[in-house]
């Protein structure tokens, strides 16, 4: 049968239902005693958003005190060494363990996977709740240990610096261990999911390639997790009764801590990535009105990248003292990690080839993840290559790239995916025209303030600096520029996406014409997501039965 | 393309090594340079050739297997390529030859001490002879550190209770900088030492009198040049405001508590014994936590302190 | 996308008209509710061999450093009690498997005595673990800057006070599995006396049973490790 689309929307006839999951049932007691997925995924875009803005402050304050060598403002010195350190572990920490970690599949994989696959809900919603509130103890701690005196150890907290150092490093390690569970929880809810609710008819190869990315997502936060947990138990006891494993005053062995760390944050980062590009598997097919090129290469470069990941880890440490055998190993299998992520850039350029395009929103930071991916990846090669990696490591080289794929891979995929499903989620349309210019002010502003540190890298500026030579202060202070550029488009973002809950108009069911089934439930959807139980019948991503006349 | 290599690199090539890893890096730097256009310039053709039309029917492709290995196979022969290259550069350095002379850094915070196989110490000044190997062997005394000398791409983590190794030879006569390149407290971004790669005579007379910039100075002048570059300032102030520990201003000739609860006066032998064990009187109110300076600081520094000290009333 | 659907307004459940109470909504029969949290245990399972697998590799990593003090110290630990509390567990946990076999042939009476005899054995296991830890305390053997034992051959040595820091961090972090598997169980025992659990409903007890398999197993790691490392 042929589908006609107008604006997008497949099922224009159908009434709005007056219950959705939003409004069905009211009250504060309601919302904090969810089991609901959609619920519990609002709440946690809430949480991380809060998280972000924190970790956000954090990064423009790091930003701040290096405007100039003198650390001042209107001529007055603001900033000590003490507490740009604090600054910079705290932007790291928040920004990795309470922010990036959870977001993606906390908040939007959390909405959307059970719908995507059919299902009414996640496997365990009991334990979806409890995830939350894990987070939101976690949280808890890690502004307490803000507030008591802080942390000033890098988010990597290297011993033997963090086994002595003065601090609420206790603290801040029991807060990561808690976020650890709360990230291990949402993992299996995720792979459990995926394994045991599909819609009738639905086999591995016909899920959307999102379920993939979080599936492969889950299977890390599953391996992985444990690992930083028993770091941050081993670091905390290390820290009470110097047990002598990682302080070598008393028999210990730092880069022990190092391998303990990495074996965990390595894969981690993969945590990060994988979700972000599950989302541009999406948006790429559907704003291009074309089937995904390369659904099993994509899916297996998923699931490849999550097992790969647990044996580069070794990279970070090929200046610690490490065997030269040990590093000539990691060396070559960190080359190999990047294949699939390149196989996967290969496939969605190819998807655009005689597409049909239009550039919304999501179209624009699917783009965007495209550029600064590519950066970002292409970077991370010069690392991979042992003697480069020897000039290049420690230095804002190291800090550009991986901000180049963490927030222009997966902050970019993020912002791509919340304004993909807003309307879903929400029942309203943002503003495309704020959306594109906030989009802009992000790009532009990233790339003045990572882009630029690169140059600082390779001329030897070294990182978590806060004294530096005069000749790198130019570069810096066009940096720092660049992050007010940044954090307006980023500020922007949240004005325009909360007007639109009061003034924007109402969504339609498909505003995209998304061949996935999310789409088939209402904006917002009701309490049990369809209102008829979906049966899977095709291929996904198919857009030979659809001729869509205007957008 | 040196202007660019320029930008992106440190000017100086001070050593062997620097010039193989910058070959790399541009040969790196090229290659994804024509990676990223190879996916933007598509990217950016596409999204004006295929951009949005009424009716217009998209082809259903779903694969194409020799498009897919094509794409796989030669982006891993390259990184084949470069695991190579990288590894033989990494390789001819990582041990080095057996001629070099060895010197023992040991990093303690926030400070680069310096040993040369005669005994000769330094802080936070090394000399070099060019063009001879050096063996540089590390340990710190406390946290992590990292010896980084951007010009020579000399980088390697200094870790206590053990010992790192790194080779390198110097090739051009001139002043460097090192840094600490991993993160280790409140002064990381001060912990700089200076790398002079010197003539065979003017490094011989170095060894001998520890050269002869002190001539070229007042007492005073020299003792504050001592008071930034040999680290106490890490831990003195000179505008009277304590720090973790005392300040020198005003304290020359003046009576001084001690943790004992004795007094004494401050003066050259206070000031030198100071310096040398500073543990045997420590200031009431602070930690006897101030490193030994026995043998790293030369007569006509130990002069020039006393005299700056003794300058700041 | 076209796709037929079922309209489950009608038949709300989706069978007959029979609703076990503990049947959850989002899944369509209680077999796959059962299998999916199945899985789910599996998984939670494998992150605790993982968090266990951390301390045994670092444990690993320090007896490569320390091979004569490590010795020596495993010396100071009581072999009987270890022995026991090996024998004791294995027993435990066929009585765990017993407890799952009655809850799913209705035997509910009898599934609660299964388990409180599980309990039983742990608590034994706790009380043996208890003497030996006074035990040690008495001879100064305390985890880290704790450690004051005497008559240590290499004297200054980290590498006494560090296998003992081992030693209770992981006895200890599998003591506190046993507590908590003592407890979930004990909470078992009192609802499969209500008769909670039959034949179409028992995977609180099934999964219970398997997280104590696990500590059965990770002490079958641990016993030779610490008590018969020569």
């Amino acid at each position: 049968m042929e589908h006609t689309l107008t604006s997008g929307n497949v099922t224009a006839d159908r009434p709005r239902p007056a219950k959705n999951y939003l409004n069905e049932t009211t009250g504060l007691w309601s919302w904090m005693s969810t089991v609901d997925h959609k619920r519990i995924g609002i709440m946690y875009l809430g949480a991380v958003s809060f998280a972000f803005l924190l970790g956000g402050i954090f990064a423009l304050l790091v930003r701040l005190s290096l405007l100039n060598p003198q650390h001042t403002l209107f001529g007055k010195q603001w900033v000590t060494a003490e507490m740009y350190n604090r600054f910079f572990t705290l932007h790291g920490a928040i920004m990795v363990f309470l922010f990036i970690i959870p977001s993606i599949p906390a908040s939007l994989a959390n909405f959307v996977l059970p719908m995507m696959l059919g299902a009414k809900d996640v496997a365990f919603p009991r334990l979806n709740l409890t995830s939350f509130y894990l987070w939101v103890a976690g949280a808890a701690l890690a502004i307490g240990s803000m507030v008591l005196g802080a942390v000033d150890t890098g988010w990597t907290f290297y011993t033997p610096y963090s086994t002595t150092t003065d601090g609420a490093v206790g603290l801040m390690t029991l807060a990561v261990f808690i976020l650890g569970f709360s990230s291990i929880f949402t993992g299996l809810n995720f792979i459990a999911t995926t394994h045991k609710l599909r819609a009738p008819g639905m086999g591995w190869f016909d899920m959307p390639l999102f379920v993939w990315g979080i599936y492969a997502t889950g299977v890390i936060q599953i391996l992985a997790t444990p690992v930083l947990a028993i770091t941050m138990v081993l670091l905390l006891i290390e820290r009470v009764f110097q047990i002598g494993i990682f302080d070598s005053r008393i028999g210990g062995d730092p880069v022990l801590f190092q391998h303990f760390f990495w074996f965990y944050s390595h894969p981690a980062v993969y945590i990060m990535i994988l979700p972000g590009m599950a989302i541009i598997s999406e948006i790429i097919p559907t704003f291009s009105r074309k089937t995904i090129f390369g659904y099993r290469a994509i899916a297996y470069s998923s699931v490849s990248l999550a097992l790969l990941s647990f044996i580069v880890w070794g990279h970070h440490l090929f200046v610690a003292g490490e065997s030269d055998l040990a590093n000539v190993i990691f060396s070559a299998l960190t080359f190999l990690v990047a294949i699939p992520s390149g196989v996967k850039m290969f496939n969605w350029l190819t998807t655009m080839y005689k597409g049909n395009i239009s550039f919304e929103t999501p179209m624009l930071y699917a783009m965007a993840f495209l550029f600064l991916f590519a950066i970002g990846g292409l970077t991370g090669i010069f690392f991979a290559t042992l003697a480069v990696d020897i000039h290049l490591t420690d230095t804002y080289f190291v800090v550009a790239h991986f901000h180049y794929v963490m927030m222009g891979g997966t902050v970019i995929a993020f912002l791509g995916g919340l304004h993909y499903w807003w309307p879903k989620m929400t029942g309203r349309m943002y503003s495309e025209k704020w959306g594109r210019v906030a989009c802009a002010l992000v790009f532009i502003g990233f790339n003045m303030t990572f882009g630029s540190q690169f140059i600082m890298g390779g001329q030897g500026m070294p990182r978590r600096y806060f004294n530096y030579l005069d000749q790198f202060q130019p570069i810096h202070a066009f940096s720092t520029y660049g992050s007010w550029v940044l954090g307006s488009g980023l500020f922007l973002t949240a004005i325009y996406l909360l007007a639109s809950l009061k003034t924007g108009p109402l969504a339609p069911d498909s505003p995209w014409g998304g061949t996935t089934m999310e789409w088939e439930s209402s904006s917002p959807p009701v309490v049990h997501n369809f209102e008829e139980q979906p049966v899977f019948e095709h291929e996904p991503y198919d857009y030979r039965h659809r001729t869509v006349t205007h957008v | 393309m040196e202007w660019l290599r320029r930008l992106l690199l440190p000017v100086d090539q001070g050593s062997e090594f620097a010039k193989h890893i910058d070959n790399m890096y541009m040969a790196i730097f090229w290659l994804s340079v024509i990676m990223f256009f190879g996916l933007m310039v598509p990217m950016c053709y596409f999204a004006w050739r295929y951009r949005f039309k009424p009716g217009r029917v998209t082809p259903h492709q779903t694969h194409n297997t020799v498009m897919e290995i094509v794409w796989t196979v030669i982006p891993l022969l390259l990184c084949v390529g470069l695991f190579f290259w990288g590894i033989i550069g990494y390789m001819q350095f990582a041990v080095g030859p057996g001629e070099s002379m060895e010197i023992q850094i040991t990093a303690k915070q926030w400070l680069w001490q310096f040993e040369f196989p005669d005994g000769t110490r330094a802080v936070n000044e090394l000399h070099i002879p060019v063009n001879k190997p050096v063996h540089l062997v590390m340990t710190s005394e406390d946290v992590l550190h990292d010896f980084f000398i951007p010009d020579m791409r000399v980088k390697r983590d200094v870790i206590p209770g053990r010992y790192t190794e790194y080779w390198f030879t110097p090739t051009t006569v001139g002043e460097h900088v090192s840094t600490c390149a991993e993160y280790c407290g409140k002064g990381h971004s001060d912990m700089k030492a200076k790398v002079f790669v010197d003539t065979p005579a003017d490094f011989a007379k170095w060894m001998e009198t520890g050269g002869d910039e002190w001539m070229h100075h007042t007492p005073e002048e020299w003792g504050r040049i001592q008071y930034e570059q040999k680290g106490c300032q890490s831990c003195h102030n000179v505008d009277g405001t304590r720090s973790k520990g005392p300040t020198w201003k005003g304290i020359w000739g003046k009576p001084v508590k001690l943790n004992n609860g004795t007094t004494v006066i401050v003066d050259e032998a206070y000031v030198r014994e100071s310096m040398m064990q500073p543990g045997a009187k420590v200031v009431d109110g602070f930690e006897n936590i101030m490193p030994t300076f026995q043998g790293l600081l030369r007569e006509n520094e130990i002069r020039g302190l006393v005299a700056y000290i003794k300058s700041l009333q | 996308m076209s796709t037929t659907t079922v309209d489950l307004h009608q038949d709300p459940h989706g069978h007959g008209g029979e609703h076990d109470p503990h049947h959850q909504h989002h899944f369509t029969t209680m077999e796959q509710q059962f299998d999916t949290s199945k899985i789910g245990m599996w998984l939670f399972l494998v992150t605790e061999v993982l968090t266990f697998g951390g301390l045994f590799a670092g444990f690993g990593l320090m007896q490569n450093k320390y091979p004569q003090e490590f010795v020596a110290a495993h010396e100071e630990l009581k072999r009987w009690a270890g022995s026991t509390n090996t024998v004791v567990l294995l027993i435990s946990s066929f009585t765990a498997v017993m407890a799952v076999l009655s809850a799913r042939t209705n035997q509910g009476k009898k599934c609660a005595k299964y388990l409180w005899i599980t309990v039983g054995f742990g608590a034994i296991f706790m009380c043996i673990k208890a003497y030996e830890y006074s035990a040690d305390f008495a001879e100064g053997l305390f985890p880290g800057k704790f450690y004051s034992h005497h008559g240590d051959l290499i004297a200054g040595s980290h590498g006494y006070a560090t296998f003992f820091s081992f030693y209770f961090m992981m006895t200890g972090l599998h003591g506190l599995h046993v507590l908590i598997g003592m407890g979930l169980m004990s909470w078992l025992a009192i609802r499969a006396s209500r008769g909670e659990f039959s034949d179409k409903y028992y995977t609180p007890v099934d999964l219970v049973a398997l997280f104590w398999h696990l500590v059965d197993m990770i002490w079958i790691y641990l016993f030779p490790l610490y008590y018969l490392i020569t």
